[in-house]
């Protein structure tokens, strides 16, 4: 019997595990279901309660230029940083596992961008790429404002891309080098032995067998470009110029906080919890069931 | 194994060195810069060798923001989050693994749910909540009809607003509740033939065995919660509860505004927020990939 | 010191029943051993001795007390684990001591006793070392030391040599059977090897499927297996079981074998379940009242031989006497004495009783 062996005394269970509901409640259920109040009403101009309003906050929105801009920003921001984190991670994991000479170092400072906070990382790679100052403007010389992420939208996008992916690298590369060493030696000696490459395992032996570990980090990876780049954001390009990196969740601050326009800012925050909702489930139903090979 | 593809090691060393030098060169350029004077930081490119100004921009970051004062702040707050996530993330998952009560799996979906969404989402009424922390009871309170006045309990500017909605998190749980699922049943039998309750198991039997994952998570919401930067912003007015992290949003103007950073000062700024958890997460770095190894799905 | 009774025992997971019905006594200071097959329910038969799964029907008393509501630590047994269940971030003396810890006693006290029971299972030298620096028979030992510092009722052995290499696992039975002669504890051993059981028990118990198939000493099991199950799993190499049928009063045969037997009364062309042990079979050069066997595999024990063959068509093994000039491959005749032919009911199984004359003549 697969059971597990318990304990009895429930009232202790009880209380063992109310100081975390109590929590989640207070700053996680309890704001998400304000902010679903906040986007089915709008505040009247002089105070008192709010006034329902059905779907019109929704309507205003999806009917909003600047809302979609910051759609398909976000999505192209999602595209190239996952593709270039993920891309990059599995390489870098694929040569550490080799365990060449020296991979202990390698490892070790792989993981380092992990530990730096967002903010920090978009100012290093502001003055990196700034358009007077760090390296990458030196290419100015050729021509002038050949690299200007302060005026060229493309330019500053290519900027929080890069951040974000150097950052996220490090995470990635964690997780695929802990899913090569899951493998099971004994399945790549035989590969070997029947007369596999490196090249060809890599191929038909370790990736297919990183698949969930794959589909995992794409799904929290592209959660994250959504979600939690803020902090580049913020103190790279501050969503401009013009928009070029107004992400879905920089517009929802800009709103709510700058702005204050509550309504507005929550019902953008419903789509984007949608959004990310749809992602992991996704992860959780259709992808893992198909890709797990036990 | 034996096997002889020099061509491809000799590939393989040569992009791994690449790598090497794009995770490092950004906090290496970021060290350079911040020993710079304002003349030489401003150089295109500028040079890679370290300058001799490193004392001189220190000191004058650390007085211009009393930047001693806010890494102190989130020093606090990490502290406080990481100590407050492992002690009620070991006993919510003890609970939900340990103990079999029908509400249990509904429970622990709760707490997993919250992970979908971090805090950026929910950010404007999670402000609400933390301006009047008994708000929400006195909204239910007031639904029921009780006359009843909670005090209210403002929570803004305060280190326990800077904490608490950090350890609401699921991560912890999560990790603490793979890491009991690996447990033998039969050490569970055994303390309770030997006479153990559930707290004296707890706290003498499964917490000493927890050690790397309680290091692994506390090195995770360490660098979790010094890193926390939107937080921090909006919860704070008051320049003394400002953390670092923070901090480096009002030390360089705007990126709107067109003008440009005192880099050398920003640099050295970039530089003490980096420095703490880079530490925390070198010495950790043999539990953490273990502890990862273990989460993984 | 108790006596164990357990009354019309159930257990039942959700709709999916373990253990259907078992009556057992177990008296003081008796060495029970519950032999069976894996899944045979032994184990939960045993921890629902011990507190650890609940009844669902019936009752299970210790010492003359209903224990069917108490906890484990409140009955009084003390168990020994499969897997050994040490704390491996504890000490071995501290291992041992735990119980004594929890019962809230005394630093010194506590290492007094833990001192001697280390001596009595011979790990004085290693008290500081922490489970994992110990080999399989060393964690073995302490998981005993564990059980018995508490000086229990009852003590429980769930299957404990199953991990252990064979050679290891002959030395600790006869350790684990030697001190029980000298501590004389009331014990309880679950296990699925027979030779354990026949070596170990004062009295065992086969269970099969949930159900108690026999209850006896290891002499009246090996001799009168009461059910087919019960010949079949005790005795290596396993009883050579046929289905056949009487030809007369007191004849048994299959095919064109044809065997007298010490029954009387057999009705012809009854259906039985003929049973025959390997080391039972006699080489003969007589006519009638044979057995031929076609022997084409041999397996060389040293002492003795087992050949591998069949017996007109049916797989049938013989154990003969090793040595130079012993049997080998090849065509042989054997006989066996008519009171070492078992009988079976080809339908229930169970065993068809010789005749009171018969069963004094094999005494």
């Amino acid at each position: 019997m697969d059971q597990r062996a318990t304990f009895s005394n429930l009232w202790l269970a009880g209380a063992l595990i109310a100081p975390q509901l109590l929590l989640v409640f207070l700053f996680f259920y309890w704001p998400a279901s304000q902010a679903v109040y906040w986007a089915f009403t709008t505040q009247p101009p002089f105070g008192g309660t709010n006034d329902w309003v059905g779907f019109q906050n929704f309507q205003q929105i999806f009917t909003d230029r600047v809302y979609w801009n910051s759609v398909v920003v976000s999505i192209i921001f999602a595209f190239f940083s996952t593709s270039l984190s993920i891309g990059m991670a599995l390489l870098f994991a694929l040569f550490v596992d080799r365990q060449l000479k020296g991979y202990k170092a390698y490892r070790f400072i792989y993981f380092w961008p992990y530990a730096i906070a967002a903010p920090a990382v978009g100012l290093a790679f502001r003055f990196i790429f700034a358009p007077d100052a760090g390296f990458v403007s030196a290419i100015n010389t050729i021509s002038p404002n050949l690299w200007n992420p302060a005026f060229n939208g493309t330019d500053a996008m290519i900027l929080i891309v890069l951040a974000n992916s150097w950052k996220m690298m490090a995470y990635n590369f964690i997780f695929f080098l802990a899913g090569l060493q899951a493998i099971p030696r004994a399945l790549i000696e035989a590969a070997a032995m029947d007369g596999s490459s490196v090249l060809r395992r890599a191929r038909d032996i370790q990736l297919p067998l990183l698949a969930p570990t794959l589909f995992f980090l794409l799904v929290i990876n592209i959660t994250e470009t959504f979600v939690d780049s803020f902090g580049i954001v913020d103190i790279t390009t501050g969503g401009g110029p013009a928009r070029a990196t107004d992400l879905m969740v920089y517009k929802i601050y800009s709103d709510g906080f700058k702005g204050l326009d509550y309504s507005m800012a929550a019902a953008q925050s419903i789509v984007l919890m949608g959004l990310v909702i749809g992602l992991t489930f996704i992860q959780f139903r259709y992808v893992e069931k198909r890709i797990h090979y036990k | 194994m034996i096997e002889r593809t020099p061509i491809l090691n000799a590939v393989t060393h040569g992009l791994m060195l690449i790598g090497l030098v794009l995770a490092a060169l950004p906090i290496y350029i970021v060290f350079v810069a911040s020993t710079h004077d304002l003349h030489a930081v401003n150089q295109v490119p500028m040079s890679l060798y370290p300058g001799t100004h490193m004392v001189e921009n220190y000191s004058k970051v650390w007085e211009k923001s009393q930047f001693g004062d806010k890494m102190l702040n989130s020093l606090i707050v990490a502290v406080g989050v990481t100590v407050g996530k492992v002690l009620i993330a070991a006993i919510s998952a003890y609970s939900i693994v340990f103990f079999r009560y029908r509400m249990r799996m509904v429970f622990f979906w709760l707490i997993f749910v919250t992970l979908m969404l971090p805090l950026e989402v929910r950010i404007v009424p999670t402000y609400a909540v933390a301006s009047n922390l008994l708000d929400p009871f006195q909204t239910i309170l007031g639904w029921t009809g009780l006359g009843l006045k909670l005090p209210e309990v403002n929570l803004l500017n305060t280190y326990t607003g800077l904490i608490l909605p950090l350890v609401a998190t699921a991560t912890g749980t999560f990790l603490y509740r793979q890491f009991f699922l690996t447990i033998p049943n039969e050490l569970v039998e055994a303390a309770k033939m030997d006479g153990a309750g559930p707290l004296r198991f707890f706290w003498e039997i499964l917490l000493p065995l927890s050690r790397t994952n309680m290091a692994a998570l506390a090195t995770i919401m360490f660098v979790y919660a010094w890193n926390q930067y939107l937080w921090p912003l909006l919860i704070t007015t008051d320049q003394s509860k400002a953390t670092a992290t923070m901090m480096l949003q009002k030390i360089v103007p705007g990126p709107l505004f067109g003008q440009p950073p005192i880099w050398n000062e920003a640099m050295a700024a970039t530089l003490l927020v980096m420095v703490p958890p880079l530490l925390v997460v070198i010495f950790m770095q043999g539990y953490f990939v273990r502890g990862l190894i273990a989460t993984d799905k | 010191m108790s006596t164990i009774s357990i009354k019309g025992v159930h257990k039942s997971y959700g709709r999916n029943p373990v253990v259907k019905g078992v009556d057992l006594e177990i008296a003081t200071g008796e060495f029970m051993v519950v032999l069976g097959p894996s899944g045979c329910g032994k184990s939960t038969l045993l921890r629902m001795i011990a507190g650890l799964e609940a009844i669902t029907a019936g009752d299970i008393a210790i010492g003359g007390r209903v224990v069917n509501q108490l906890e484990p630590r409140e009955r009084g047994c003390a168990m020994v684990f499969q897997n050994y269940a040490l704390y491996p971030h504890m000490t071995v003396a501290e291992n041992i001591g735990y119980a004594l810890k929890v019962a809230g006693l005394g630093k010194a006290e506590r290492l007094e006793r833990v001192a001697a029971i280390a001596k009595t299972v011979g790990l004085e030298d290693f008290l500081e070392r922490r489970p994992g620096e110990l080999s399989g028979g060393q964690r073995q030992r302490v998981a005993m030391g564990r059980a018995m510092i508490r000086e229990p009722q009852v003590f429980l052995f769930d299957e404990p040599l199953s991990n252990l290499d064979a050679k290891l696992r002959v030395q600790m039975r006869i350790e684990i059977r030697k001190l029980h002669n000298r501590l004389k504890t009331t014990s309880v051993f679950v296990t699925h090897d027979q030779v354990e059981a026949m070596t170990l028990a004062d009295r065992l118990v086969v269970m099969n499927a949930g159900r108690i198939e026999q209850i006896g000493t290891p002499e009246e099991v090996y001799r009168a297996p009461a059910t087919r199950f019960v010949a079949g799993f005790i005795g290596s190499p396993a009883m050579n079981l046929i289905e056949g049928e009487a030809l007369g009063p007191s004849e048994v045969g299959f095919g064109s074998v044809r065997l007298a037997v010490a029954h009387t009364g057999l009705q012809p062309g009854q259906r039985v379940v003929i049973g025959i042990r390997a080391e039972d079979c006699v080489a003969t050069a007589a006519a009638t009242n044979t057995l031929p066997v076609a022997v084409d595999f041999c397996e060389e024990l040293g002492s003795a031989r087992l050949l591998h063959g069949q017996a007109d068509g049916r797989d049938f093994v013989v154990q003969v006497p090793g040595g130079a000039g012993g049997l080998r491959m090849g065509h042989h005749v054997f006989t066996v004495a008519p009171n070492a032919v078992h009988l079976f009911d080809t339908q229930s199984g169970m065993r068809i009783a010789d005749t009171p004359d018969a069963l004094s003549a094999a005494a």
